[in-house]
């Protein structure tokens, strides 16, 4: 499939540019939504709404003193926050947001996917160790054990889906979806992943790495300004890329009848956002070892049951 | 003390039979008649022994008199060098320049006694307490620091509440209270130098080793900014990885020398300040300042000002286990349940302003009564609440109380049994925690507690879920109360007609001169009160606290101790949190429910 090129570049921009516009407009709407469900107005001064706030503090960000500590280990301290911005841009690379949007169409989209948001807590575990903070060095150290433990079933959970659907190809997968949604063969895989994705972007309640009640900042602790700006961002980005990887696995991608593809996708996506701010609303943090514990204990044999059980219905059926 | 002031008696506190029975188990079961019995104490038994003999006596109150004292419930200091009433004839205390003076509690007796050491001014030292009670460390530590008095034994005696460099010992009497009273303050390179070096952090100073056979520690410094501090409060913490080997607390960021302020504000004009110690606790401040100055003019406080009064300290006691269960809830991560809580809380801050004028800090007790009377509609702003507040606190109990995962942070994270309780001196909701059943508004009734029906709730884990379940079932028991408040308020006077009143009332200032020459006294340099010493504790918000308030017959107090209960619970967190991670520490800490300025003062 050869398209023109103005149509691949408009896609790759379009893509990329709406992703980071969305991720930078969450700052305001993940506020607005809690002060909504808290009692409390959130930030409802600049502009209408207050959407505006989004550029008050882009501008705050970039003019704050650019400080990086004199103790820190200087390359890998700037190079850690760029990290995660760019693995996660490029997560949405795959992401098939309607049949013809989309940037590229790769055959192991999943794997990619998979592989990037691996790579994206280097981010978190290079920027705790070059701050030469205790708070950051913990925050990594947590990070670290964390991703270890919640990857090995963040992967296995999927492995249902790409059994039902025989591809990795996240744009086959959403085909694949016409005659049912994945999310009620794979309830199991789909909770599962759903907490892995939480846990993967550090969202309360696996917000351990940062903990602000524990660690202060955790692994950000001494970053200030953009680099910091790239820090939240980039957690943003995480979720709005977890939510899409769930739509397009479990939830039909842009299938659905009446609206256009696109709106399906954002409609969903939009939703499952939601409801990780609605989680960080409600539920309290976990201890260290829990978390470590219910990763182990009861996530990884669930989801190993789950695949063997799609294993067996596959086999059974024929 | 005669002329314009009035000549007051002693009112002879209600617990004299208490005293009375353990005067006698002390005749009786202790062998040496070493002591002397203060007879003008009216407030708690007094007794004065030697420092020879002092450690033996405690020894015996503690474990082997029927019925012991088992918490060390203050440890103080009076500088009475200045001090010109020392008692005539048959009441003269002994020679003393600086007096030691020890308060103790007995939960089984409900009875409180004062332990009284008097040291010359060559020869400060006294034998340390630390081996009876844990807590008599930064008991002791503060004596030292603020009066310069050396504890012979004590494991750490360092400065407590000044910074290391700090010169002389600020509650002596010769000792400057105010900035102006000394030269400007300068900031030389090497003064710098010094006092950047004394904050230099060495385990060794902690008492903490730097390693151990098998693992390097990691030293972590929690505080005294840190977002779960409650304050400007700091603890070291020795880590290996993430576990706690040891913490030592470090207090003091909050010191403002309230004490001291006592002594330079008139009776009248302190009260303010008592409202800043426990900042959550309002006009539950006032309290114990001004029920223990009405037992010293022996001022008779009115039916319906003493139901204000508690009123208005339930409701001051609801803000502040709403403060203390909000953040408990967002220190283990809930975020939400704060911003409720704060709702109902603006709702409460609403009712005091509608009363007192004030929100935080309505500094409204006056000595003998109450500011003003109720406004009108009062009693409507508060069956509103009352019928408002119920459904929200099942709606909270449901969210954090019943949550699994705050079950799982805090049960069984924190643990201390009765006995260690009293052994640190933990009183109020944390003491209950752990099944004592042992509340002083039940206990030693004040300010017509008695005329009230509550229940104590008690839990017996001891751990910081029950600390939590204590504090909420507490806010019921305090809706009870107002609401007996609200249907049986008396009617009559909001101040008590005793000349020291104060202000007066004002009716009865304009009938002749007299009465208005001491109208006018009382309001510009203030009332004057009886010679005496005095101590009226209460069951604050988080604990015990109450004024030890010595009178020379002057316009202000010539010592006044603020005991406060948030300052032993602090000292009692090495023992919470060894062996347990960072986030357990973070669930303790929050448990705990202090504020720095009820530790530092």
């Amino acid at each position: 499939m050869t398209a023109p090129a103005w149509i691949t570049l408009l896609n790759i921009f379009g893509v990329l540019i709406a992703a980071v516009l969305l991720a930078a407009l969450l700052t305001w709407g993940e506020r607005r939504l809690l002060g909504f469900w808290q009692d409390r107005p959130g930030p409802n001064r600049v502009g209408p709404f207050g959407l505006l706030q989004v550029v008050a503090d882009m501008i705050k960000l970039f003019f704050k003193e650019d400080f990086v500590p004199r103790f820190a280990d200087i390359p890998v301290f700037i190079l850690a926050p760029t990290v995660v911005m760019a693995t996660m841009l490029l997560g949405f690379v795959v992401i098939p947001v309607s049949p013809t949007i989309g940037v590229i169409d790769l055959n192991i989209g999943l794997l990619f996917i998979l592989a990037m948001s691996s790579m994206a807590v280097y981010s978190v575990i290079l920027g705790g160790y070059a701050s030469n903070n205790k708070y950051a060095l913990l925050g990594g150290l947590r990070a670290a054990a964390q991703t270890v433990s919640y990857e090995v079933f963040m992967g296995l959970s999927l492995m249902g889906v790409v059994m039902l659907a025989g591809s990795f190809n996240l744009r086959e997968i959403v085909q694949a979806q016409e005659s049912g949604w994945y999310i009620l063969p794979q309830f199991i895989g789909f909770f599962v992943f759903f907490i892995a994705g939480i846990a993967e972007s550090h969202r309360l309640p696996f917000d351990l790495p940062e903990a602000e009640h524990e660690l202060t900042a955790g692994f950000h602790t001494e970053y200030s300004g953009m680099k910091f700006g790239m820090f939240f961002v980039g957690e943003y980005l995480s979720v709005i890329l977890i939510s899409a990887l769930i739509t397009t696995l479990f939830l039909g991608g842009w299938l659905g009848p009446w609206l256009p593809p696109v709106v399906w996708f954002a409609l969903k996506t939009g939703l499952l956002v939601m409801l990780f701010v609605l989680l960080r609303a409600a539920i309290p943090r976990p201890r260290y070892d829990q978390l470590m514990q219910f990763g182990w204990k009861v996530m990884l044999p669930l989801s190993l049951l789950n695949l063997l059980a799609t294993a067996g219905v596959l086999l059974w059926i024929g | 003390m005669t002329g314009v002031i009035a000549q007051s008696v002693y009112k002879a506190t209600p617990y004299r039979a208490e005293a009375e029975a353990f005067i006698g188990d002390l005749r009786r079961e202790y062998d040496h008649a070493n002591y002397w019995l203060q007879p003008d104490c009216l407030d708690m038994p007094t007794l004065w022994i030697d420092q020879q003999s002092l450690l033996p006596l405690l020894r015996f109150l503690k474990s082997s008199i029927s019925r012991p004292f088992a918490m060390l419930y203050d440890l103080t200091a009076i500088d009475e060098r200045l001090r010109i009433n020392r008692g005539e004839g048959e009441l003269k205390q002994p020679e003393s320049e600086f007096t030691l003076v020890y308060q103790l509690l007995s939960v089984e007796r409900d009875l409180f006694v004062r332990i009284k050491v008097a040291l010359s001014e060559s020869r400060l030292s006294a034998p340390s307490a630390t081996e009876l009670w844990a807590n008599a460390n930064w008991y002791e530590r503060e004596v030292w620091d603020l009066f310069g008095i050396e504890f012979a034994g004590h494991p750490n005696l360092r400065r407590i509440m000044m910074p290391p460099t700090w010169q002389g010992h600020p509650l002596r009497k010769d000792h400057h209270a105010r900035a102006t009273e000394v030269d400007p303050f300068t900031l030389t390179p090497e003064k710098q130098q010094a006092e950047q070096e004394a904050l230099l952090f060495k385990p060794e100073d902690w008492g903490m080793a730097r390693a151990s056979d098998s693992a390097e520690f990691m030293f972590l410094n929690l505080g005294p900014n840190h977002p779960s501090v409650h304050g400007v409060f700091r603890i070291a913490l020795q880590l290996d990885g993430e576990e706690i080997v040891d913490a030592v607390p470090d207090i003091g960021y909050h010191h403002r020398g309230a004490e001291k302020m006592a002594e330079r504000q008139a009776w009248h004009t302190y009260v303010p300040y008592t409202d800043r110690i426990d900042y959550l606790g309002g006009v539950m401040n006032n309290l114990p300042y001004v029920l223990a100055l009405e037992q010293l003019a022996g001022i008779q406080v009115p039916a319906r000002a003493q139901t204000i009064r508690v009123m208005m300290c339930e409701l001051f006691r609801i803000a502040s286990h709403l403060v203390f269960y909000g953040t408990f809830a967002q220190d283990v991560g809930q975020m939400s349940p704060v911003f409720y809580m704060f709702v109902d809380r603006e709702k409460l801050f609403g009712i005091v302003e509608a009363i007192t004028g004030g929100r935080m800090h309505p500094a409204w007790f006056r000595i003998g009564g109450v500011a003003q009377d109720l406004p009108q509609g009062w009693d409507r702003m508060i069956r509103e609440f009352l019928d408002y507040m119920p459904a929200r606190l099942r709606e909270y109990e449901g969210m954090v109380i019943k949550n699994r995962l705050l079950q799982k942070r805090t049960r069984g994270i924190g643990v201390y049994n009765t006995e260690e309780a009293l052994e640190w001196g933990i009183t109020g909701p944390g003491l209950r925690a752990t099944g004592l059943e042992w509340d002083l508004r039940k206990r030693r009734p004040y300010s017509g507690y008695d005329q009230f029906e509550f229940d104590i709730p008690t839990h017996d884990g001891g751990d910081c879920f029950d600390r939590c379940r204590v504090r909420e079932e507490e806010i019921w028991q305090s809706l009870r109360i107002i609401r007996q408040c609200l249907d049986n308020m008396p009617s009559g006077p909001y101040k008590s007609d005793h000349p020291l009143t104060t202000p007066p009332r004002k009716g009865r200032t304009m009938q002749d001169i007299e009465t208005l020459i001491q109208h006018f006294v009382n309001n510009s340099w203030g009332p004057v009160m009886p010679v005496g010493e005095v101590c009226v504790p209460i069951e604050a918000t988080k604990g015990l606290n109450s004024y030890q308030i010595v009178s020379d017959g002057g316009t202000n107090a010539y010592r006044n101790r603020i005991r406060t209960p948030s300052f032993p619970h602090l000292q009692m967190i090495p023992l919470m949190s060894r062996g347990l991670l960072v986030g357990d520490l973070i669930a303790i800490i929050a448990s705990i429910d202090f504020v720095m300025a009820d530790v530092d003062r």
